[in-house]
Parts: C-alpha cells; sequence; structure tokens
C-alpha cells in the first residue's frame, strides 16, 4: 500500500479545471517533486491534498484512511503537514513561539488556562531544536515578522517539521531565498529522506533533481508523467510541455 | 508573547490607586468619588473582558454591552423574586451570560470582520428589545431596585465603601485571571488564531472552538459588570444593553490600548473621568472627548498604553 494515493481527483474554479482528474501516488519514505508551469494547478493541489479548499470529487488516500471531506487541522492530525508558497507565519509571535505553537497542537490540550506557556520547557525545547534543525536557532526570540524573507521560509519549514508529520507537503520552500538559505533548506530536506515522506514543489530544477527519488510533471491540471529524474529529463513530451518552453535550452535546466 | 516590560509597574500603580481612593475621598471630604470610581470599576470589568476577545483573538464584538444588561437583569430579576445574595446574582448572571454567548458566539463566530461586528450587534439589539418588551420589570423604563444584593444575608453593600472594595477585588481577581488566561497555552492558542489563523489549522488547531471559548469567558466577565453596575445604580433598564454602550466599550478598550488588558482598564478609567469633567465644562463634551480620542490615537497607535511605553 502506498501512502498517498490520489485517485480521480477535480477541481474547477468556474470553467477553469486547475485539477483535473488527476492520479498521484507517493510512496512512504520518498521524496517526489512536482514539477509544472506556473499555473498549472500545482498549489491548488497542495490545498487540496492538506484540506485547505475542497475538491469537487475523486479521493485521496493517506494511510489507508479516507481523506476527502476532512478539514485541513484534522488532517494535520493524521500526519499531513504543508508550507505556503506565500510564507504563512503568526508574525507577532516569536520565532520560538511560532514552532512552540506547533509542537503543543500535538502534545497535551489546549485548553489549559492558568500556568503561564513560555514556561514549557518541553515546547520549548523540541521547538529549539527545530529552530536548530533549518539553521535559525539563533533568531529564536526575534518576532517572526522581523526576520528575513529567507529565513521565514526557513522557520515555516521548522514550524511544518514541529508537527511530526508523516507526509510533508512543500509549496516552493526556495522561493525567494538566498543563496546560503536554500543550499541549507536543501541540506535539511536531505536530512529528512527515510524519515518523512515529501511532495515537493519547487522550480529551482538543480534542487528538484538532487532531491527526488521522483519527479511528476503536472500540466494543465494533470500528471503527464512520473518517474525517475533521469528519465523525466528526457522524456519528449516532458520537454516539450514543460522543461522546452521554461528556458531557451532545456539542457539548460536539466543541469 | 507582546508582554510589556513596565505592564507590571502600571498594573500595581493603578490598583493601589484604586486601593487607597475610598481614603482620598474621606480626605477631600467628596463622597460622589466612591460612587464614580465604582461605575469606573464596573466598566473596567466591562472593557477588559472585552479586550480578551478584541485584543487577543481579533474578534470586535459590537454588542458586549448585552452582557452588562444580563448582569443587571438577573439582580433584578432575583430581587424580585425575594433572591438577594450578591453570589447568586454574579452565578446566575454568569450563567445567563455563558448561554447567551454560547448561542450567539456559536452563530457569530461563523461570519469575520465587519459582518462579525454587526452580527454580535445584532443579537445585543434583540437582547435589548426582548428587555423592552418585559413588561414585569418595567419595560422601557427599567426597574428601581429595592435594595443592593446582600452578602451572606447581611446588607453589607448598602455601605458605598462596601460596595466600592467589592468591585474592586472583583476587578483585581479577573484582571489576574485575564493575565494567566492570555499567558496559557489557550491564550496562545486564541493569540495564534488572530495573527494568522489559516497558519493555525495548518498545525492542527481549529480555531472556532478557542475562539468560541475565548467568547464565553469573555462574556461571563462582562456580565459580572452587569452586577456591579446594577448595584450602584440601584436601578435596571435596557438602557443597560443599548448599542452606544457597546460602542463605549470598543472606545473604552481602544482608547486604552487594544491587546494588554490593563490599557482596557485604564481606558475605561481615564473616559469615564474625562466624562465626568468635560461635561461639567460644556455640554457639548462628547465632541471634545472625541477630539481627545482620535488625538491620542493618532500620536500613540496602543492608546494611552502606548503613550506609557517607552520609545525604542
Ligand atoms: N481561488 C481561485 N479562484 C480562481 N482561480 C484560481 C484560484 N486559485 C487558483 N486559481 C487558478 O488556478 C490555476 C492554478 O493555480 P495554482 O494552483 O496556484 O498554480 P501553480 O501553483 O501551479 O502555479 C491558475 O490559473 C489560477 O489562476
Ligand atoms: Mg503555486
Amino acid at each position: 500500500m502506498s501512502l498517498l494515493e490520489v485517485r480521480n481527483l477535480r477541481k474547477a474554479y468556474g470553467a477553469l479545471k486547475v485539477t483535473d482528474d488527476l492520479d498521484l501516488t507517493v510512496e512512504e519514505g520518498e521524496i517526489h517533486a512536482i514539477i509544472g508551469p506556473n499555473g498549472a494547478g500545482k498549489s491548488t493541489l497542495i490545498a487540496q491534498l492538506s484540506g485547505e479548499s475542497l475538491s469537487d470529487g475523486g479521493s485521496v488516500r493517506f494511510a489507508d484512511a479516507e481523506m476527502m471531506g476532512m478539514a485541513m487541522h484534522r488532517r494535520v492530525r493524521a500526519g499531513i503537514s504543508r508550507s505556503f508558497q506565500i510564507t504563512s507565519i503568526l508574525p507577532g509571535f516569536t520565532a520560538l513561539e511560532n514552532v512552540a505553537t506547533a509542537v503543543q497542537a500535538r502534545t497535551g490540550s489546549s485548553f489549559r488556562f492558568f500556568s503561564p506557556v513560555d514556561q514549557e520547557n518541553r515546547l520549548n525545547d523540541q521547538a529549539l531544536e527545530a529552530l536548530d534543525r533549518v539553521g535559525i536557532a539563533d533568531r529564536a526570540f526575534f518576532r517572526a515578522g522581523s526576520l528575513s524573507h529567507g529565513e521565514k521560509r526557513q522557520l515555516e519549514l521548522a514550524i511544518a517539521l514541529a508537527t511530526r508529520p508523516r507526509l510533508l507537503l512543500l509549496d516552493e520552500p526556495l522561493a525567494g531565498t538566498s543563496g546560503q538559505e536554500a543550499e541549507r533548506l536543501v541540506e535539511v530536506m536531505h536530512s529528512l529522506r527515510g524519515q518523512v515522506t515529501l511532495v515537493l514543489i519547487e522550480h529551482d530544477m538543480a534542487a528538484v533533481f538532487s532531491l527526488a527519488d521522483r519527479v511528476s510533471v503536472l500540466v494543465y491540471g494533470q500528471i503527464i508523467a512520473t518517474g525517475p529524474p533521469d528519465i523525466i529529463r528526457a522524456d519528449p513530451k516532458v520537454r516539450q510541455a514543460y522543461l522546452g518552453e521554461e528556458s531557451a535550452g532545456a539542457g539548460d535546466v536539466a543541469d | 508573547m507582546r508582554i510589556i516590560p513596565t505592564r507590571a509597574w502600571a498594573a500595581t500603580a493603578l490598583f493601589t490607586a484604586f486601593a487607597i481612593l475610598p481614603f482620598l475621598a474621606d480626605a477631600l471630604d467628596d463622597s460622589y468619588l466612591v460612587v464614580i470610581a465604582t461605575r469606573i470599576i464596573a466598566y473596567a470589568i466591562a472593557a477588559l473582558a472585552l479586550d480578551l476577545i478584541l485584543g487577543y483573538g481579533g474578534l470586535v464584538s459590537f454588542g458586549h454591552a448585552a452582557y452588562l444588561g444580563i448582569g443587571a437583569y438577573s439582580v433584578a430579576i432575583l430581587s424580585r423574586a425575594g433572591i438577594t445574595d450578591l453570589g447568586l446574582h454574579l452565578a446566575a448572571a454568569i450563567a445567563g451570560a455563558a448561554i447567551f454567548a454560547t448561542i450567539t458566539g456559536a452563530i457569530s463566530l461563523r461570519t469575520k470582520g465587519i459582518y462579525f461586528i454587526m452580527i454580535t450587534l445584532a443579537f445585543a439589539q434583540m437582547g435589548y428589545f426582548f428587555f423592552v418588551s418585559l413588561s414585569a420589570y418595567g419595560g422601557d423604563d427599567g426597574v428601581t431596585l429595592a435594595q443592593r444584593s446582600t452578602l451572606f444575608g447581611q446588607p453589607v453593600l448598602e455601605s458605598d465603601r462596601a460596595l466600592y472594595y467589592t468591585a474592586f477585588a472583583l476587578l483585581l481577581g479577573l484582571y489576574l485571571l485575564a493575565v494567566a488566561i492570555t499567558r496559557s497555552r489557550f491564550g496562545r492558542v486564541l493569540t495564534g488564531t488572530r495573527e494568522n489563523p489559516v497558519r493555525m489549522r495548518a498545525i492542527g488547531f481549529s480555531p472556532f472552538r478557542y475562539q468560541l471559548t475565548a467568547f464565553v469567558i469573555s462574556g461571563c466577565m462582562a456580565a459580572v459588570a452587569g452586577v456591579m453596575l446594577a448595584n450602584q445604580t440601584n436601578y435596571v433598564s435596557p438602557a443597560f444593553m443599548d448599542w452606544h454602550r457597546s460602542g463605549e466599550l470598543v472606545v473604552m478598550v481602544v482608547f486604552g490600548g487594544v491587546g494588554n488588558l490593563l490599557g482596557a482598564v485604564a481606558g475605561a478609567t481615564v473616559a469615564l473621568l474625562l466624562e465626568e469633567w468635560l461635561s461639567i465644562l460644556t455640554e457639548h463634551w462628547p465632541l471634545l472627548f472625541g477630539v481627545i480620542l482620535v488625538m491620542v490615537v493618532l500620536y500613540s497607535r496602543d492608546g494611552l498604553s502606548g503613550l506609557f511605553r517607552r520609545r525604542t
């Protein structure tokens, strides 16, 4: 049984079929990249898988349980976590509080009204660990809203990791990060191999081809090809539909 | 979270001032001061309650006067039935508020922003007209209370000073409770839903349950204010639930500074003192008050609290 099995998934905005009878299978433990041109429906797919937006039809089976109709916060508890293409953090909280809140969500009740949460060392320790993992432990006590764009991306990954997902959906985690920050994030994703199943949407082809076990190509709401990076790179259908139109020579992208 | 380092000091100063006020009134031979101060404290409790959801939850309730009314009518209705104990008045007020807040909150929280503001206002208006139609309790005119609530069967609250200190003790207790709540696990989730509800969902929280709980806690606290207000005025009418009054509570919170609890207390205090003083100076005092409000909020986005914060 695969960890994630998506069948005939559909979603339309008016006449626009953004997810068009989409099938996708993700194996436990793999890093599965999804590439495709802008507007292909990648973010919409993530939104549908995470439960942020409703699907028009189809089925999403995760760890043998049907997720369709399940609210986002329940899917998180079932083990699906995500990052957003447009950074989504709690800007008025410190970086540490951002992550500690995620730890809190899976450890014990949050209907506790009297003891100060900032003195719960178990939350803070785990939060600090996650910050350290993504490389921004030194920013723990900074307001999240005051961090640089790249640091916010790192923070968002730490938040997602702190929920201890089985399946992590990352929507363009490298977008807008500096070279050094991107390197660090790629390193972190490498280190997740075998621990977390990763669905990675990314435009940075170097990162995709170095990280992914398998790549799926999404065009106009449909997966037109799935396979190991080398096969995908060589697939004429893919070169035509996607790699070719992104840059002058497909070879550049594939380097 | 956003704890102002000076808040503990400011709170100590403000509450100490409240504690010694009756002695000051004695020294000045001005017993009216204690009466005004009791009214101020009742509003401070209500403003504190509102700030809990407005400042921390981002929920702008424009119907919080409803809870003043529920608290006040609890006193009127129980007293009429021969039940005069303050503890029972408070219990009834809190129970009534919890029911009203649970029902109206569950519906209102389905909406956001301006719609939330309008729907909370609409529910409060329904409460207003309900009591207007309650002819047994004077309808529009309301009822005069025969006596104040009793404590352990004794009419101790007939003394203005005893009533004042009772209200003060409630304010202090509720303030400390509210501070604890905002620093707790629950408080962090509530604040998180204000910061970014989608992010909160994406880490596994459903904002609704936490928002509704906060809404109910806030309503219950505001109902306590209504009980004190009824005792202070010895008179209960639907005017307690007037939408003007809901608006005044919002003004007090914004004036004092949203989202730090003490600002709400300070906002209620300064707003009512200004009302007292300005209304002596001119009958156009609301205009004057408006000007002051605009200036404070323009000068400091955090209201009065912001004026006291060290600039960095
Ligand atoms: N809420 C929405 N309402 C209408 N159209 C939308 C909405 N969200 C996305 N779309 C459209 O759906 C298509 C796919 O968008 P998206 O999933 O963001 O693509 P990608 O992430 O692959 O760039 C785009 O054409 C976009 O304009
Ligand atoms: Mg996208």
